[in-house]
């Protein structure tokens, strides 16, 4: 029993001993920051900055509600679907004479149905979110482009189009980013210093051991997931107003950016650990990274191949350390005793 | 004696579970050809019928490859992307040099699409890593090499060496070529997985990783090699895909991972692991294929497949759950009245 | 059984002087603080069951666990036939011939039988195949030559215990095993179960093979073994004959102080039924439960592991669904399956797996003892630091749990401690009820007598303490009453005045003796 102690601790806690991975995302990030400024005059003004910000707003949102799935030992692969299948549904509805002010909540109301799919497969039948939500990416992409088709649908009200672009008076920062603040202090008061919070941990950290506490497992999961839907829908409505465009395909393959965020924060993707400091750290780097090499000209395509690459490292460094350490501490060859008799 | 009544009879119970599977996919094919053609003769027609063999030729591959990981309890959700980039980049040598033959082809997809494996393999066995955010992330790494490499330009047929178009068009005995090449695949493999120890062994890892540990399997070099097998048959899926359509561009086969997972689970290898057949994943290709096919025919919004394809993957895995609950439960209450 | 079996001289090679076919000479293991294992030495030879006797956390599953490959000893060595080996991984030890029986294998569930035998060594026809045929009548020869009606194209899945052990030791046999270890083989097994695993063995033994066994029963050690070897905390105690040992003398030998003192329970009078379990039934697991348990009492609930007390706890918790019957706290019926209904009841459950079940292994002592009462934590929406940590100070003292920081995570601290832990983060919830699943598993000797204390000053406080044991001298110790569970019902109940170790083994076993 003792062994697997140590071998679990060292496993589950690879960098805490020196130096806490969410910190080190956060100097990375100041790094990242002043590197950027002194290559590229355009980076650090103002006006970039508001950009870059707007541009991870969707992100972002999602961010928020996948890490704490991910704390709660879930994840919710269908996030980008939901927001395609919000943004096919705006369109839909607002190309058939429908109120945007009707529309809006409706699209919500349908992300939280997405979301309790899903939730009751996983909670209800005790399937793997994993594979739960592979089908669910399929099938709410199939419903976005059976509503939409490959139609593209433009011309929102100003108004509503300006909430998604605009900056809030008198600041640089753009609505969504705005609105991504607030919940994001919401979320970290949730995640942090709630009983809730406390919850979440516990159920990642060691489901059983939850349950036996009294915790309402299955219902908390439940939460999570329908939590997840709504604010990939919601995400949906920003993603469509900010680009003006509401298309089926909207947001694909951004569930890999948001989860890379989160893995990137320190989120173990095993559960029960991680901090919502780290998870901010982690979507702004990837932020700046993107804007920077956006700004150095350099293709969407190696944008892609740089965020997969940061999933394959945030996962794949955490495990090396771990085994690193494990095996300095494997004593040396036994040295043979001379006979007790 | 009351021991061997009790086998014999839990034999009975989980062989019906995975006959069932297979013969349902049946049922359901027989049906929904029944229905289709009833709709529409054309549906029956002998190019009707190619181009459902052909098209679910290139998915059966893939299906089989898949199944071998998901077979050892893992997945491999970049084999879209390796078909991509193996049907870009072959054909793209084949543009440049007019000398290069079928056989030289194959070789090249395959060794791309074994190197996209073994990058996979290295990840998930050695590194300890979850295969789906492993996958996921080489998945978009892999789309993005295509779309480097391609920089918006196309492959054209007329571009590309006559003896690889045939590959895809040709037919020896009136057997058309790539549904040919799917079917030894798949015997191969599922001759190879039955009787071969090693075979079992992948069999084991997914039915028990610890126990397969204890037993001394190979734990990882075996997960390595269904990771390199599942990259190899996507890299030759990608030149049979590159002989069939001819005109090729990056984006080609992207968004496939969730069918061939799709095919894979429908046709009864558990997500879980250690169980199932290749047998069952290439029908479960040839279903959803026919799937497809058959919603042009009905003249349905060609936009439902993507759906459709979501929720049968859904009902696949909701099914083999509720059934293993209902198995255990029987087994629980035999014990039960066994022991006392 | 009869003694015909001790009687018959042991055969085969190697019983004169040969070196015995495995043995541990001088080895000693630590896991972090914690020595396992201290200078233990022990002998098995061929043709002889030599059995492994101590208590909980004496060391015997790392000394299984150091034969078997599974650890690798600091120092000391590992020997067979008088030559130094060392096992890196457990492949090694099977390679050498040492095989091991757990109390629960772990199968191939998805498998034939025949492939759990023969997985990676199946036998082959032409061009390398797997030869079926062969496979399963080799299979089908081995449970012939073990005695056994066992399907070799079965699947896994679904076999009970009893018959997992068996194929585990056809495999073992397949292998030609010269050494068969068995950690606790009997623990989910029933009466007529222990005989035919028994019968096997003892053939197995007569063939020559060298036996370790461990088990909790001193009738099977003195049944089926010619040696015995006792640990205490680690320590070797001692290696004899089994022949010429009382019960009275291998107890002392493992428990090294009399009995009487360590249980100190106090006497309580027995107030009204706090918790009532009426014909309770779990489909297949158990049936037709009913008991009562009054305040100031500890019942116990005795019974072979399997037996199904650990599932009533978890039912009555709510934990797990029941099919039928229903339970009342204080006069008031419980919902089923819902452990908060159970908790504001007044009903506390300290888990049998303290690892899984019981604790958050990497999170703080603080947060453990916290995560039962967060509501009362909360000062407005926010949980308050500052109470959570003079909560887990407040019973910390209390228990007198030994800990550096109270924001340390639980797997730092010892088995006892963290045990401590538990029994903490559920008094704190000030329960009428307290259910406890082995109280003192897998602790020292010095912890188990001061959570001893706690219950019986519990229960004289007028707490009704519901203890599941498969420690007999516990059960005896601190039980005012002994309910008594074999194969999923409830079949004795016997007052503390009568309560003997033989009178609940022989409830327990349903083996009239």
């Amino acid at each position: 029993m003792a062994p697997d102690v140590t071998a679990v601790n060292s496993a589950r806690a690879p960098l805490s001993r020196f130096l806490r991975w969410d910190v080190l995302v956060g100097i990375l990030l100041v790094v990242v920051f002043i590197g950027g400024a002194a290559g590229s005059p355009e980076f650090a003004n103002i006006d970039n900055l508001s950009f870059a910000l707007g541009d991870l707003g969707e992100i972002a949102l999602i961010a928020l509600a996948m890490t704490l799935l991910v704390v709660a030992a879930e994840v919710d692969l269908s996030v980008a679907s939901v927001l395609g299948l919000s943004s096919a549904l705006v369109g839909n509805l607002w190309d058939a004479g429908w109120a945007i002010e009707t529309i809006i909540p409706l699209v919500i109301v349908v992300g939280a149905v997405c979301g309790l799919v899903n939730g009751l497969l996983v909670t209800r039948l005790g399937l793997p979110s994993l594979a739960v939500t592979i089908g669910t990416l399929a099938l709410y992409r199939g419903l976005a482009l059976v509503v939409l088709g490959d139609r593209a649908i433009a011309e929102f009200p100003q108004t509503y189009v300006n909430l998604a672009v605009g900056d809030v008076p008198g600041t640089p920062i753009p609505y969504p980013v705005a609105v991504f603040a607030v919940l994001a202090v919401i979320t970290a008061v949730l995640l942090h210093a709630t009983g809730f919070g406390r919850a979440l941990f516990a159920i990642g950290a060691q489901v059983e051991a939850a349950h036996f506490a009294g915790i309402r497992v299955k219902r908390i999961k439940l939460i999570l997931f329908v939590v997840s839907g709504v604010v990939a829908a919601f995400a949906g409505v920003v993603y469509t107003l900010r680009y003006g465009s509401a298309r089926a395909d909207n947001g694909s393959g951004l569930e890999l950016a948001v989860i890379a965020a989160v893995l990137l924060g320190g989120v173990d993707f095993d559960g029960g650990r991680g901090t919502l400091g780290g998870v901010i750290a982690g979507v702004l780097l990837i932020g700046l990274l993107r804007n920077l090499l956006m700004l150095n000209d350099v293709s969407t395509e190696i944008q892609s191949i740089v965020t997969g690459l940061l999933l394959v490292i945030s996962v794949i460094t955490p495990r090396l350390v771990a085994v690193a350490r494990q095996r300095r501490r494997v004593p040396s060859p036994v040295v043979p005793t001379p006979p007790t008799t | 004696m009351t021991a061997v009544t009790a086998g014999r009879s839990t034999r009975g119970i989980v062989d019906l579970v995975f006959r069932a599977r297979e013969l349902s996919i049946v049922a359901a094919l027989a049906v929904l050809v029944a229905v289709t053609a009833g709709t529409n003769g054309n549906f029956l027609s002998a190019q009707g019928l190619k181009d459902i063999f052909l098209n679910a030729s290139i998915l059966a591959l893939l299906a089989v490859g898949q199944s071998f990981v998901i077979i050892t309890r893992n997945i491999d959700l970049s084999v879209g992307s390796v078909v991509g980039l193996v049907a870009f980049t072959v054909g793209d040598v084949l543009a440049a040099d007019h000398g290069l033959g079928v056989g030289v082809a194959i070789v090249l997809g395959i060794v791309i699409g074994g190197v996209c494996g073994l990058v996979n393999g290295l990840l998930v066995s050695f590194g300890r890593v979850p295969a789906l955010v492993v996958t996921l992330g080489t998945l978009y790494i892999i789309q993005g090499l295509d779309h480097a490499i391609a920089h918006g330009r196309q492959i054209n047929a007329v571009d590309l060496p006559e003896s690889v178009l045939s590959l895809g068009n040709g037919s020896v005995l009136g057997i058309p070529y790539l549904p040919l090449i799917a079917v030894i695949v798949m015997l191969a493999v599922g001759y190879y997985l039955r009787s071969y120890a090693s075979g079992r062994d992948f069999y084991a890892i997914g039915s028990s990783p610890e126990a397969a540990g204890l037993a001394g399997v190979p734990v990882r070099r075996r997960v390595m090699a269904a990771y390199l097998l599942s990259g190899g048959l996507a890299g030759l899926a990608g030149v049979l895909w590159l002989a069939r359509f001819g005109t090729v561009v990056a984006d080609d086969a992207h968004g496939w991972e969730l069918q061939v997972v799709s095919a894979v689970v429908v046709g009864g290898v558990a997500i879980t692991g250690g169980v199932g057949t290749v047998y069952g994943a290439a029908l479960g290709a040839l279903l959803l294929t026919t799937i497809t096919s058959a919603l042009v025919v009905l003249k349905v919004n060609p936009f439902w497949q993507q759906a459709i394809t979501g929720a049968l993957l859904l009902l696949a895995i909701s099914v083999d759950r509720l059934l293993a609950l209902r198995v255990a439960r029987i087994l629980r209450r035999r014990n039960a009245r066994h022991g006392s | 059984m009869t003694g015909a079996a001790e009687a018959t001289a042991p055969h085969g090679p190697g019983t004169g002087d040969a070196p015995p076919v495995l043995a541990l000479a001088g080895v000693s293991k630590s896991f972090g603080a914690v020595r396992a294992l201290r200078e233990v030495s022990l002998e098995l030879r061929a043709g002889e069951a030599h059995a492994l006797a101590g208590e909980n956390g004496a060391g015997k599953s790392t000394l299984v666990k150091t034969l078997s490959g599974v650890h690798r000893p600091d120092s000391g060595q590992v020997l067979m036939d008088g030559q130094p080996v060392e096992f890196h991984k457990p492949a090694d030890a099977q390679r050498h011939g040492v095989a091991v029986i757990y109390q629960e294998p772990t199968m191939f569930p998805d498998l034939s039988v025949a492939e759990n035998i023969f997985i990676g060594r199946q036998p082959r026809a032409s061009l390398g195949r797997i030869d079926r045929g062969e496979m399963r009548a080799r299979a089908a020869e081995l449970f012939a030559r073990l005695g056994v009606a066992l399907d070799p194209e079965q699947p896994a899945r679904g076999l009970s215990i009893a018959d997992q052990q068996l194929v585990e030791i056809a495999k073992a046999l397949s292998r030609d095993a010269r050494v068969l270890i068995m950690d606790e083989p009997t623990a989910a097994l029933s009466g007529n179960e222990v005989a035919r695993l028994f019968t096997v063995v003892k053939a197995l033994r007569e063939q020559g093979c060298a036996l370790l066994f461990i088990s909790h029963r001193l009738d099977e050690i003195f049944e089926l073994c010619q040696q015995v070897t006792t640990l205490r905390d680690g320590a070797w105690i001692a290696s004899e004959p089994v022949a010429g040992l009382t019960h009275e003398a291998l107890i002392r030998r493992m428990v090294g102080r009399d009995l009487d003192t360590l249980y100190p329970k106090l006497d309580a009078v027995a107030g009204e039924v706090a918790l009532k379990v009426h014909r309770l039934t779990r489909e297949g697991v158990f049936t037709d439960v009913s008991f009562e348990v009054r305040r100031g009492e500890i019942v116990a609930l005795a019974g072979l592991v399997g037996a199904g007390r650990s599932e009533v706890a978890r039912a009555v918790f709510g934990v797990d669904r029941w099919d039928a019957g229903w339970v009342e706290v204080n006069g008031r019926r419980l919902p089923p399956a819902s452990p908060t209904a159970a908790m504001s009841a007044g009903v506390a459950l300290v888990p049998e797996d303290r690892r899984q079940q019981g604790l958050v292994m990497d999170q703080s002592i603080e947060r453990n003892i916290g995560l039962t009462g967060l509501k009362g934590l909360r000062r407005g929406p926010v949980i308050s630091r500052a109470a959570e940590r003079d909560r887990a100070r407040d019973w910390a003292i209390r228990l007198q749990l030994k800990f550096n920081r109270l924001s340390d995570a639980v797997n730092v601290l010892s088995g006892g401690n963290q045990q401590k832990v538990v029994l903490a983060k559920w008094l704190s919830t000030r329960p009428q009820v307290l259910i406890i699943d082995e109280p003192t598993r897998g602790i020292d000797v010095g912890t188990k007598a001061e959570v001893h204390r706690v219950l019986s000053e519990l229960a004289s406080d007028g707490m009704a303490v519901l203890m599941i044991s498969s420690e007999l001298p516990e059960v005896l110790g601190m039980a005012d009453r002994v309910l008594v569970m074999q194969e999923g019902r409830l079949v004795a109940d016997i007052p503390r005045a009568d309560a003997t170790e033989e009178s609940v083994m022989t409830a327990a076993t349903g083996r009239a003796s």
